[in-house]
């Protein structure tokens, strides 16, 4: 491949204000695909949701766990928009109050993984040599677990709670982006800008942070869109298992795991939270799939 | 001559994409007679890997031909049916593509894919299929046709590959084999052989090539009629030696002197002037006009067809007289 | 030949790997903050009884001979003693693994025949309404809550319609009146083998709703990846070529097309085995199956941890090898990848 003169000077600078001029540009090709559109208006209405929920929610305090036993597994009323629980808990107002953790921990799970496993795959990629070795043969061991059951594990080991299980399963998915990141640093490596900086005697991390990162985080943000539904999807299978956030919190898990046992008498109680995972995790997935459309111009005819 | 074994009339093929509608192709007519060897030639993107495409009927998603007819021995394959066509493909017309790595099947045997098509058009039994393909492989002049009926794709070279292709396009006795720049991707001394055999194989196959380059020293070699196109229109056709030698059309002319080997030494080769359409742009009058030296008021009209001489053909009002002949 | 030493490699490789996860999990098993030599004596024991317990459980020796203690005795079979039951785990290892490679096994078999075809059909009808269906049908399964599903068609089939059981392997009435004789742990294949048809037909009835939820992630995850690479391929000029030959539809799209996009495919399938293998969990839970998953569970909420360690040991190495099965198929299908 061959690069004239004025192109390499310009890919050597900084590539983080070419990215963000790219992004804004991607912006507006996504705008083009309504099913991205549609997805992200709904995330954010979830989002709204999460963080307005104490005012939305017609029954905040039964959100927060105070029982209601006369009213218990009521079908949807006029005044219990979708029933209540089994503790005659006003369902909409959990799932509103459920809509923090399910939420929180798919979008700060990716966020932590692609903040610890970017860098390192990016430094294993252009260090290569036994620094590679060594941190590649330590995300392949990862890697060789089950997520499920390895974030099942490590969460039962550390003691069930909504932070260790969002340690946990962070902890099974910081493998991918290192992988990701350190594919691209490799193919990276190789053009002649990166040798030019060299040449000049750029230091390796700055080469690291201002050239090879800008460009390996258009895959991971593509990863990453897609990654915060199957995140949430993790999330509230440790729920259901009752290794996430415990009773009387609500959390989408939680309340399928109890709706399990009441589903004959009342279930909408079972419906509605697994519902809203669906929604939610639908909706990430089809917006990935738009990011990577607009992002990823080699995947853009596949898929 | 008898009757032309490809008759083109007035084809016009449309692309809708995100930028509007193309015109690939402007009302293309051809000939193609049995035995023939015809060259269409023209620079990348005037639509003679179209031309090609479409006498087959794999036109690529998003294009359609609007209107004329493409006659093979009299019948109109526009009008037909995709169970006909399937029948014709491989059986009557076949194909060769440009880069043979990319146009054999990676995984699969050479001796895979030809058995796939023969048995396809003329199934037999196992023994009499692998004994035909070692007939073809010998005829395309492969060495030790019986291991390469074994090996794949990759580990073959690109002439090997490319021949391997022939071969199995040649598999179901075609009549006419369509060559869509078999040679670009080759070696200059691989890129003789191959198109030595292809003369070769005109005359002990009795099959017909249409040659379909942007080389004119390949026309120049192998054809013995040439069409020239240019954003999708036939301007110039004829004997190669008629067309090359005593070029008419403007395009023909300029595009002879801007080819190395036949420019004087020393002199600057000269470079055509603009760019080509982008098919943008539906085409009124002759498409060359823009560019042409020797552009009139009436260019914008569609030029008609004049005889040049018996069987040499120019579309351009500079050798049409007063009445339009 | 090169193909044999490429399998040779990735056996090795395969090998290695085992033995790092054996480790971690070793590891992280024994970070788990209980004692398990209360758990084992009780609370009121003696001191003289706790110390016994620890050596006999090895709780005395350094960690790296527990770890080969352990090591020795899992690979001649043993996988100790449930901490809560002081039954051989390898007993339970028996009864419960069987139950669960069934239901996974069954659940492989739908994510065969329904995601592939309707992947490769959504990508040779790219755009119409098959497409249109098969991909809405896709992200629907890939985003959904297995242990949701599984709810849901618990109140479908068992509720509303009354059509199949509600849990478990088996009825009670088929295991008192013609009971199954234990022969391979596949309920499937021993009524089979016994010719107990209806054994069979009970032992079906329970398998299909927790095996089509098991399968649900996997089939959106195979239609989807499915369709991504016949896209792919079906764009090369090696299938314009095909066209050009006037090959049929049928041998275009599943005889040539299929085999160049069947491989991502597999991968992806191996990929899904391991997640099907943990969600059997989540299945086994709502339907009452007595498997690895509720096994696992229960013991991980009890803090038996020889039981988690055997099970999720089992589990990664049947995750290992499957991913070498796709490797080692991957390398029998594709006759360039022994190059590499």
């Amino acid at each position: 491949m061959t690069m004239n003169h004025e192109e390499t000077s310009r890919q050597a600078q900084s590539a983080w204000g070419a990215r963000f001029l790219e992004y804004r540009l991607m912006w507006r090709a996504l705008r083009r695909d309504r099913l991205a559109v549609i997805s992200l208006a709904i995330i954010l209405v979830f989002v709204l949701a999460a963080v307005f929920a104490p005012s939305l929610a017609p029954y905040p305090d039964q959100a927060l766990g105070k029982a209601n036993l006369s009213e218990k597994l009521d079908p949807p009323s006029a005044t219990h928009l979708l029933g209540t629980d089994d503790l005659g808990r006003d369902v909409l107002s959990r799932i509103l109050y459920g809509s923090r953790p399910s939420l929180s921990i798919g979008i700060f799970v990716v966020g932590l993984a692609m903040i610890i496993g970017t860098p390192l795959g990016a430094i294993a990629g252009y260090a290569g040599g036994w620094l590679d070795q060594a941190i590649m043969r330590i995300t392949d061991i990862f890697l060789s677990f089950p997520a499920l059951l390895l974030a099942i594990a490590i969460s039962a080991a550390l003691g069930a709670s909504f932070f260790n299980a969002m340690l946990s399963i962070t902890l099974t998915w910081w493998p991918w982006y290192t992988r990701l990141a350190r594919a691209q640093a490799v193919s990276l490596k190789e053009q002649t800008f990166i040798e030019a900086s060299r040449a000049i005697g750029v230091p390796g991390f700055t080469i690291i942070r201002r050239h090879i990162i800008p460009n390996v985080l258009t895959p991971a943000l593509v990863q990453a869109t897609m990654d915060i539904g199957s995140a949430v999807l993790m999330g509230s299978a440790l729920s259901f298992v009752g290794l996430g956030v415990q009773l009387p919190r609500a959390d989408w898990g939680n309340m399928l795991n109890v709706a399990r046992l009441y589903f004959s008498d009342g279930p909408w109680f079972a419906i509605f939270p697994g519902l809203a995972i669906l929604l939610i995790a639908m909706c990430f997935n089809l917006l990935g799939d738009g990011v990577r459309d607009v992002l990823d111009p080699q995947s853009r005819r596949t898929g | 001559m008898d009757q032309p074994l490809v008759i083109v009339r007035d084809l016009r093929l449309q692309f809708r994409t995100y930028a509007g509608i193309v015109h690939a192709l402007n009302g293309i007519d051809l000939e193609i007679y049995e035995q023939d060897m015809l060259g269409l030639v023209g620079e990348t993107g005037c639509g003679k890997s179209m031309t090609g495409l479409s006498i087959l009927g794999l036109v690529p998603r998003g294009g359609e031909i609007v209107s004329g007819s493409i006659r093979f021995r009299g019948e109109d394959l526009l009008t037909k049916p995709e169970s006909y066509m399937q029948q014709v493909r491989g059986a009557r017309i076949a194909m060769v593509f440009q880069d043979p790595a990319t146009s054999l099947n990676p995984l699969f045997t050479v001796g895979q894919q030809l058995e796939t098509v023969m048995q396809r058009h003329h199934p037999a039994a196992k023994n009499e299929m692998r004994d035909r393909a070692l007939e073809l492989l010998k005829v395309v002049e492969l060495p030790d046709p019986a291991r390469i009926l074994d090996t794949y794709p990759h580990e073959l070279s690109g002439g090997m590959k490319q021949r391997a292709s022939i071969a199995i396009a040649l598999s179901c006795g075609a009549d006419l084999l369509i060559a869509d720049e078999p040679t670009t991707d080759l070696d200059v001394t691989v890129q003789a052989q191959i198109l030595d055999l292809l003369r070769r194989l005109r005359e002990t196959q009795g099959i017909a090539i249409l040659m379909i380059t942007h080389d004119l020293s390949v026309v120049a070699e192998t054809c013995q009629r040439v069409a020239v196109l240019y954003a999708g229109q036939v301007v110039e056709s004829g004997p190669v030696d008629d067309v090359l030698f005593e070029a008419k059309h403007p395009y023909t002319r300029a595009l002879l002197k801007a080819s190395p080997k036949r420019s004087s030494r020393g002199q600057p080769l000269q470079a055509i002037p603009g760019t080509v359409p982008s098919g943008l742009q539906p085409l009124e009058g002759c498409s060359f006009a823009p560019r042409c030296p020797h552009a009139m008021e009436v260019c914008s009209q569609p030029p008609p067809r004049a005889s040049v001489a018996p069987a040499h053909a120019v579309y351009c009002f500079l050798y049409t007289d007063a009445e339009g002949t | 030949m090169a193909k044999a030493e490429y399998i040779i490699r990735r056996l090795l490789l395969a090998f290695l790997v085992l033995v790092g996860v054996s480790i971690i999990t070793f590891v992280i098993a024994r970070m788990v903050p209980s004692d398990p030599v209360a758990l084992y004596v009780g609370p009121r024991a003696k001191p003289e009884a706790r110390e016994a317990a620890r050596v006999k459980l090895g709780l005395d020796r350094p960690l790296h001979q527990q770890y080969l203690r352990y090591m020795g005795e899992v690979l001649s079979g043993d996988f100790g003693i449930s901490v809560r039951s002081r039954r051989p785990i390898i007993d339970d290892l028996k009864v419960f693994l069987p139950a669960t490679l069934e239901l996974v096994l069954l659940s492989m078999i739908f994510t065969l025949v329904i995601g592939i075809p309707l992947g490769v059909l959504s990508a040779a009808f790219k755009d119409t309404w098959v497409d249109h269906f098969s991909r809405i049908f896709a992200v629907i399964n890939v985003s959904m809550p297995v242990f949701w599903l599984a709810l849901l068609l618990q109140l479908l089939f068992v509720r509303q319609l009354d059509l199949l059981p509600v849990g478990g392997r088996i009825s009670r009435d088929i295991a008192i009146l013609s009971p199954i004789e234990p022969v391979t742990g596949f309920y499937l294949v021993d009524t089979a083998l016994a010719g107990n048809w209806s054994a069979f037909r009970d032992a079906l009835r329970h398998l299909i709703l927790p095996s089509i939820a098991l399968a649900s992630y996997a089939i959106g995850l195979s239609i989807r990846m499915t369709r991504a690479t016949m896209v792919e391929v079906l764009q090369q000029k090696y299938i314009t070529a095909a066209w050009a030959a006037g090959l049929t539809r049928r041998t275009v799209y599943f005889k040539l097309a299929l085999k160049n996009a069947i491989v991502p495919t597999l991968m992806v399938l191996s990929l899904s085995f391991v997640w099907q293998v943990s969600g059997a969990m989540l299945v086994e839970i709502v339907f009452l199956w007595p498997g690895l998953g509720t096994y696992l569970v229960n013991a991980i909420l009890t803090i038996d941890f020889p039981i988690v360690v055997s099970v999720a040991l089992i589990v990664t190495v049947f995750y290992v090898f499957s991913n070498l099965f796709v490797d080692v198929l991957q390398a029998v299908i594709d006759p360039r990848v022994s190059l590499e």
